[in-house]
């Protein structure tokens, strides 16, 4: 399956990218956290504090995935 | 409701007006404006930058415009944000709820502004004399949303 990952704000700073495609089978939002939270580039997935979104609607990292999905991922929220 | 996300500045004063001048059934407006501050955690502010997620932030806010409209008797809501480049003074946020009676149109406009700084996808990075910072987000935000219940 494909997913269609992005990062906002600080985490794609740190990241140096805005998003990126993946590969593979991936059964939660988590999954794909997981397995780019291992690479030095990608530390701030570690975060406690992170925020995720699955089609642009935030959940929390068990949410199931299908293929096609958009997953973003960013820190707390600072608008208003 | 009426969501809007832009770049261009806004006058206050006219978005207060809009919400009752077609409807003389409103007997309440409440609005809560939002502004860059030139200080922030003990530095000078010389500006900021507000990132947002573009499909996201439209749909975020309307779902918390929806959930207010089915908590509350309200005639009309809006809710107005930003984005971009801001410099110190300029409004960023216009939350305005209108209704028949006060009190539905007090406790609409803080549950959308306690929701929008916890589930809307924005944020700030300030410019200050020590350079560029991202804001970070405040617990106290997060106490604020919570009182409102789920």
């Amino acid at each position: 399956m494909s997913i269609n990952v992005l990062f906002f704000a600080r985490y794609s700073e740190a990241i140096g990218l805005d998003s990126l495609e993946m590969e593979g089978e991936f059964a939660t939002v988590d999954a794909v956290r997981q397995a780019l939270a291992g690479e030095p580039d990608f530390a701030v997935l570690n975060e406690t504090s992170l925020m995720c979104a699955r089609n642009q609607e935030l959940c929390s990292l068990d949410e199931p995935l299908q293929a096609g999905d958009e997953v973003a991922f960013f820190p707390p929220v600072t608008g208003g | 409701m009426a969501i809007r996300v832009q770049i261009e500045a806004f006058d206050p004063g006219a978005e207060v007006n809009a919400m009752h001048a077609a409807n003389v059934g409103v007997g309440a407006v409440v609005s809560f404006v939002g502004y860059v501050r030139d200080f922030n955690d003990g530095r000078d502010v010389s500006g900021m930058f507000l990132e947002h997620y573009p499909g996201m932030t439209e749909k975020a806010l309307a779902k918390i415009a929806l959930e207010a409209e089915q908590r509350w008797p309200l005639l009309k809501l809006e809710v107005l944000h930003r984005i971009g480049a801001l410099e110190p003074g300029e409004p960023i946020v216009f939350v305005g709820a209108a209704s028949a009676h006060r009190q539905a149109a007090f406790d609409a406009c803080a549950f959308v502004m306690d929701y929008l700084k916890t589930r809307a996808p924005f944020w700030k990075k300030e410019n200050t004399s020590d350079g560029a910072r991202w804001v970070e987000g405040r617990d106290s935000d997060h106490a604020a949303a919570d009182r409102w219940g789920q």
